[in-house]
């Protein structure tokens, strides 16, 4: 049915339609996730807010607890992700559980990206003109919104 | 870094605070984000509660027009459970009671 980039085949898996450039391109994105992970901080940096909310809007002791039992096991599942991603860069099927791994690496980034680039739901090409400095980023924001779409599309067709 | 806890867990609170009375059931909240796509958010209630598609993209779509929406509710302990599975998937989620 579909022909895009993600395809779910008939033994469960996911057939990987991606060309040498656009792997090329993936390729550096689990390290870029990861180095922020490691090196930046909720309370200074927006993107890392951003992937690590408060779990309570009025309540800031108890954010501190949640933020101290719950963060940590964040991290980890995005590190796992991120190991996994880079294990299957190259591979044309993956399993399931691989699957969900680019998909966790790719969102986090389309929400450092965002986040950074400052979108809001009025946000089209236009702002980012050729020449901007933000430009390439923001096209590997569009670029990154439709394999992502492409993903979930493959997740959820009847397996 | 790289400590690993399974669960969120229960931890005393002070007793001369003015809490709320704790047999009220806690509600997670999901809120619009300019980033997560319509079709991510669905399948991620799909994934996470075992919702119907339509169940989820009628959430999906009150978050969208609405601004928010309330995703599933219980004891805190499993509200902070379903609020850090969201916040894995990098959706904007709080929890607070329901009263």
């Amino acid at each position: 049915m579909a022909r895009g980039p993600v395809r779910r085949g008939r033994r469960g898996d996911f057939e990987l339609h991606l060309s040498s450039n656009e792997r090329s391109v993936l390729g550096e994105l689990p390290q870029q996730l990861r180095s922020l992970l490691e090196h930046e901080d909720p309370t200074t940096d927006p993107a890392m807010a951003r992937l690590y909310p408060p779990a309570y809007d009025d309540d800031p002791i108890r954010n501190l607890e949640y933020e101290r039992l719950a963060g940590d096991d964040l991290t980890s599942q995005r590190l796992a992700s991120i190991a996994r991603m880079e294990a299957t860069l190259d591979a044309d099927r993956l399993s399931e559980d691989d699957v969900l791994a680019w998909l966790g690496v790719l969102n986090d980034l389309r929400l450092v990206l965002g986040t950074r680039l400052e979108v809001t739901e009025e946000t089209t090409e236009d702002d980012f003109p050729s020449g901007d400095p933000r430009a390439e980023a923001f096209g590997l924001y569009v670029y990154l919104t439709w394999l992502v779409d492409a993903i979930v599309s493959a997740l959820s067709a009847a397996s | 870094m790289t400590e690993t806890i399974t669960a969120p867990v229960e931890v005393d609170r002070p007793s001369d605070e003015d809490i709320p009375d704790p047999d009220l059931p806690w509600i997670v909240i999901v809120w619009n984000d300019p980033v997560n796509l319509m079709s991510y958010v669905t399948w991620v209630f799909q994934k996470l509660f075992g919702y119907p598609r339509a169940k989820a993209e009628k959430l999906m779509m009150d978050v969208h027009t609405k601004g928010k929406a309330v995703v599933s509710s219980g004891t805190r302990e499993k509200a902070e459970f379903d609020v850090s599975r969201l916040h894995a998937h990098g959706l904007w989620a709080t929890m607070q009671q329901d009263r």
